[in-house]
């Protein structure tokens, strides 16, 4: 049982591993799916993903500006998923549909 | 005892990310994405980064994930209205993430193993009164800044969700 996690140690490495796996999924969510809110979910999962790569390396390098960055990074994705939700419930009234092909006609 | 922690919390992300894609229901999806985001919440945790750990719990896990509930609610989506990809383009989909993610691992290769195999030393910039310190003095600017957005973002969201935008 030792030997099994022992390659699960909190390092900078595996934090590197965890972060670009996570920022694949969601990569691969925006590519899958076509539902506007999942894809949505996806970029938050990305947002997210790159939020832990950055508190791993402040810890690592104890320098606090990764974390700072954090912070903000949270405050403008909040911003960005209100109004971005708030484009969706529009489109959802004009075309009736949440599927992102309800948008390829680039007109009004 | 922390690796144990780290592998159950690492199982629980990816697990809940590739749940929240492969999920039919929409509703599903968000609550999959709580479960990733308190699992990343978790690693912040285990990093000592207590300030973050809190403002993901309330900011992520609280408002985003309450706002996109109630906006599945408002627009009454299930199984039957979910759009669907042909198969192929998913297939395509599949291997082009994987192929970023080989990428990305791929440029670990290089990494010098013995500085970064070993377990991330305890700090304590990421408590609350360290971290405050920093944001009030060093980053102050930026800080009221974002206030602006905040409030540019809320009169934004409600000119886009008034009714009759043409009326205007």
């Amino acid at each position: 049982m030792g030997e099994f996690f022992k390659y699960f140690s909190p390092s900078i490495y595996n934090y590197v591993i965890l972060s670009s796996i996570l920022f694949a999924i969601g990569v691969m969510g925006v590519l899958i799916r076509r539902n506007i809110i999942i894809i949505f979910m996806a970029i938050e999962l990305m947002l997210n993903a790159v939020n832990l790569l950055l508190v791993g390396f402040s810890v690592h390098h104890d320098d606090t500006g990764g974390q700072v960055f954090v912070f903000f990074i949270m405050a403008v994705a909040a911003a960005e998923i209100t109004v971005g939700l708030a484009i969706l419930m529009m489109i959802y009234r004009n075309t009736g549909s949440v599927s992102v092909d309800s948008l390829k006609n680039l007109k009004w | 005892m922390d690796n144990i922690l780290f592998f159950i919390l690492s199982a629980l992300a990816i697990g809940g990310a590739l749940m929240v894609i492969l999920a039919r229901n929409p509703v599903y999806s968000v609550l999959f994405t709580i479960l990733t985001f308190f699992a990343i919440g978790g690693h912040f945790l285990l990093l000592n980064a207590q300030f973050l750990f809190i403002v993901n719990i309330i900011v992520y896990a609280g408002a985003i994930m309450v706002l996109f509930l109630y906006v599945i609610m408002m627009l009454n989506l299930n199984k039957q209205s979910e759009p669907t990809q042909p198969f192929f383009i998913k297939v395509i989909a599949a291997i082009s993430g994987g192929l970023l993610l080989i990428t990305l691992l791929g440029a670990l290769r290089g990494m010098d193993s013995d500085k970064v195999i070993s377990d991330i030393p305890y700090s304590d910039i990421g408590l609350v009164k360290n971290l405050g310190k920093v944001l009030f003095t060093e980053y102050l600017i930026p800080f009221e800044i974002s206030s602006v957005l905040f409030l540019s973002a809320m009169i934004g969201a409600v000119m886009l969700g008034k009714k009759n935008l043409k009326d205007h």
